[in-house]
């Protein structure tokens, strides 16, 4: 029989590798181009409400809207990138975070506009309701599947960034820059790819947070800070350092409420104000 | 014999595996015109990198005069008196050159933490500012935007602004860098116009200006000291024609 | 406003002509009494308008002259807030004394947290900022025993102005206090930017290497200018707890941080109005617009921020300021 602290730990994990994959995209964009994006959640959004639209409307499984809401957050990161974000590279912090925070602010507008401002129902199938008993603790079917989801994505992803040429280039472009494009990587199509598989990994984690925080139009911000501070603790440019802030901010927020209900917020704001004072660039940050 | 103006002794910086100064030791005695040269990547900028303290070295020391500098932050090496011009312009393009300069005058003299008295109480500042600005040719054009500056005379400015915090060190970051040819001339003038009192040493490339201008020539390859002399003796060194000069060069 | 300067304008004078008042600004101040007699109506608003340009300046002062971007700035507005309302409280309601407590009070807290913002830039500065105004909000929210929690401040009670002027309900004294107030912190903000500091803050926000090559403290500056806008954006949170007599949590929420950062790039960073000019533009239309449903507005207010930074990035000062030197060439 195990503790309670343990089912407060797995859920914790659970939450983490949501987080992980809500975060992953923003800290190595933000590793590679500087380029601050704060309408990231937004593009979560534009997934999670993808994913709604296909199994109300047109009665797809819950497991097929999930490849649909990364290509659609994907797609929806390439058009604005393009467009918006590219003559913004060379441009203030304020600049960038005012852009960003304008898109958000309209994505906000319209999911409120198309779908209301009610949290979004969501069917699972059978099997994904209930928990299973394990020694003592009650494993939900759902969170596992998280975690299972957040486990193969930090293979693929380490596999792509350490294994493919392609990953070579990322890191190359996070660790310098102009010595990268010297070398004839071509860094901005570096940068527009990896910009696009991390609004893609937002949008998936968008559809897949709907059973477990609830989809709403305020979901652009309201996760966008917790988002910030593992990309912060975590530190830019870094996969590794996400999945670990992740992780730990994931954990401290569930055992936070459970443990310290009165203190609640409170604890990842210091855990996020004590790290960034100690390292600047995050636990494992490159910048 | 009084201690030279600036002085390294086996200063070494590797960044992991990569070795970018390697056992530097020179001396700049008072009122020097020495060149640093070399090959790009030889690491003539991180030595004034180093030397200035925005990069910290791994080993070795670095002296002001008499006084031991090496652990001393950038703010604090500039206001013993070591000053330096950066290669790429690193100027303050919203304000005009007489704002600027002024700026850095009344950071010398202590008022930049006066809040209350306005910027036009401090004359005496404001004239001395004014008067380096003429000095460098930058007189006329003193109430223009600095981005708004031709080229040529924004690298004057980097002098000015260097030139204002009365240093007794001056590091010059190839000065003429990007200059077209006719007015570079302005720039070297201006330089060799230079108080006699003021310790020298400035990147170049262009071997006719160093030829003409320094009084000893440093040669920087990979990271360390290649050879050292008077611009007779670099001229005739067999190595350095090789790794360097080429085989069109001077006599 | 730049002045046109001849060849040969003796350079002390040139500093001087820059720093004059202009006929424009003359003006500006004079029209900030017409409320009194042409909108007696609007009192209540235009006093919550000083106030809120107040709170603007004070973000401009570190924003458009030390380039620090802040997105937490509401926890030094909610703490003057506070302070005030809490003062009156427990010690005395004279508003005046409450007035400096708030100021004084929030200045100290500006001060310590200086230390911590001082040493960081770009995007950990922004979540240091960050963080500390949640940080504050949530602890302010924690600690309902002391500031009512959500309910709000109760027991502020808030003694007649000067002993005689009463808070009347149309929002004479109000808009008055506000507005001699902002007026009298106006200048002395208008005096710190034009000081040798001033020079050097502008200094910092262009080139902060360039700083550090000349031999300036600037992080003893930045500390400087930061406990300065603590002290004012204090003052203006404890404005509106003298003149609402209440205090409300969102005095410190992100909202609150994240609106007057958009009224001061709105009117225009750096030029010492852009917040007057930006919150007097934002509150108007939030109040005219104020029916509508709160999707639309931030409909509006984002397309307004992306049409701000890709077309007129200096604000509607600098728009203006574009537009008069173009017409002037002609």
């Amino acid at each position: 029989m195990l503790p309670p602290v343990f089912g407060v730990l797995f859920d914790g994990i659970a939450y983490g590798m949501l987080l992980f994959l809500l975060s992953v995209g923003l800290s190595v964009t933000l590793g590679l181009m500087n380029f601050v994006n704060l309408a990231h959640c937004a593009f979560a959004m534009v997934g999670g409400y993808a994913a709604v639209l296909l199994m109300r409307d047109f009665g797809w499984p819950f497991f097929g809207t999930l490849p649909i809401a990364f290509c659609a957050a994907a797609a929806v990161s390439i058009v604005f990138e393009r467009v918006l974000y590219r003559p913004l590279y060379r441009r203030s912090d304020l600049d960038q975070v005012l852009l960003t925070v304008g898109i958000a602010f309209v994505s906000v507008a319209a999911a409120a506009y198309f779908f209301g401002t009610q949290l979004q129902p969501i069917e699972l199938p059978n099997y994904m309701h209930g928990s299973y008993h394990v020694m003592g603790l009650d494993i939900a079917v759902y969170r596992l599947f998280l975690v299972a989801v957040g486990a193969v994505i930090t293979i693929l992803l380490v596999g792509a960034i350490e294994l493919t040429r392609f990953g070579a280039q990322v890191r190359a472009a996070v660790d310098n820059q102009r010595m990268a494009s010297g070398l004839g990587i071509n860094v901005e199509r570096t940068f527009a790819i990896t910009f696009a598989l991390g609004s893609g990994l937002a949008g998936l984690g968008g559809a897949l947070a709907i059973e477990i925080v609830g989809l709403d139009p305020n979901f652009a911000f309201t996760y966008l800070i917790y988002v910030l501070i593992v990309v912060a603790v975590g530190g830019l440019g870094s996969i590794a350092g996400s999945l670990a802030a992740a992780v730990l901010i994931g954990v401290s927020d569930i055992a936070g409420k459970y443990y310290m209900p009165e203190l609640g917020a409170f604890l990842i704001y210091l855990v996020m104000l004590s790290v960034l004072m100690w390292r600047p660039a995050g636990l494992l940050g490159r910048r | 014999m009084s201690a030279p103006a600036l002085s390294t002794r086996q200063l070494s910086k590797s960044f992991g595996s990569l070795v970018v100064a390697r056992d530097i030791a020179l001396e700049l005695p008072v009122g020097a015109r020495y060149a640093l040269v070399g090959p790009n990547g030889a690491g003539k900028t991180t030595l004034i990198n180093l030397m200035t303290g925005i990069l910290t070295p791994n080993a070795g020391q670095i002296f002001l005069g008499e006084n031991d500098i090496t652990d001393l932050a950038p703010e604090q090496r500039v206001r013993r008196g070591l000053a330096r011009t950066f290669q790429i312009n690193t100027l303050f393009a919203g304000l005009n050159a007489l704002e600027a300069v002024t700026l850095v005058v009344c950071e010398r003299r202590g008022l930049s933490r006066e809040f209350w008295r306005n910027v036009a109480a401090h004359k005496e500042a404001i004239d001395e500012a004014h008067d380096i600005l003429v000095k460098l040719r930058l007189g006329e054009a003193c109430y223009q935007a600095t981005r708004e500056l031709p080229y040529g005379r924004q690298r004057l400015l980097e002098i000015a602004l260097a030139l204002a915090t009365r240093p007794k060190v001056l590091l010059l970051d190839e000065p003429a860098a990007g200059v077209p040819p006719e007015e570079s001339g302005d720039i070297f003038e201006v330089v060799a116009g230079l108080s006699a009192d003021l310790a020298l040493l400035f990147i170049e490339h262009d071997m006719h200006v160093v030829f003409r201008f320094a009084t000893q020539i440093i040669v920087m390859v990979g990271g360390a000291v290649f050879a050292e002399g008077s611009p007779a003796e670099i001229a005739a060194h067999p190595g350095v024609r090789e790794v360097y000069l080429g085989t069109r060069q001077h006599a | 406003m730049p002045v046109m300067a001849q060849i040969g304008a003796a350079p002390v004078s040139y500093l001087k002509a820059q720093t004059r008042w202009g006929a424009i600004e003359t003006l500006f101040w004079l029209a900030t009494l017409l409320p009194f007699y042409f909108l007696p109506d609007y009192l209540q608003l235009a006093s919550q308008i000083a106030i809120t340009a107040l709170f603007a300046l004070s973000l401009d002062l570190i924003l458009g002259y030390a380039g620090i971007v802040s997105l937490g700035h509401a926890a030094f507005f909610g703490t003057g807030a506070y302070a005030a309302g809490l003062f009156s409280k427990f010690v005395w309601g004279e508003p005046l004394t409450g007035l400096i407590v708030g100021a004084i009070v929030t200045a100290l807290v500006g001060y310590a947290i200086s230390f911590i913002i001082a040493r960081f830039r770009h995007f950990a500065l922004i979540m240091l900022t960050l963080g500390i105004g949640l940080l504050l909000g949530a602890a302010a929210n924690s600690a309902s025993w002391l500031t009512g929690g959500s309910d709000g401040l109760q027991g502020v009670n808030i003694w007649p102005l000067l002993g005689r002027f009463k808070w009347d309900l149309y929002g004479y004294t109000a808009y008055g206090y506000s507005l001699v107030v902002l007026f009298v912190l106006f200048l002395f903000a208008r005096r710190v930017i034009h000081s040798p500091f001033g020079l050097a803050l502008r200094g910092i926000r262009e080139n902060a290497l360039r700083m550090a090559a000349i031999g300036a403290p600037s992080r003893a500056h930045i500390r400087t200018v930061y406990t300065i806008s603590a002290a004012l954006a204090g003052a203006a949170g404890a404005l509106i707890a003298q003149t609402t007599q209440t205090v409300a949590l969102d005095s410190l929420g992100f909202e609150r941080s994240a609106e007057v950062l958009i009224m001061v790039v709105l009117g225009g960073p750096g030029r010492l109005y852009g917040g007057l000019v930006g919150a007097l533009v934002f509150m108007t239309a939030r109040d005219q617009f104020s029916g509508i449903e709160p999707q639309y507005w931030y409909f509006w207010i984002g397309l307004l921020l992306v049409a701000v930074v890709m077309f007129l990035p200096n604000g509607i000062l600098g728009g203006l300021s574009r537009f008069l030197a173009h017409w002037r060439a002609k």
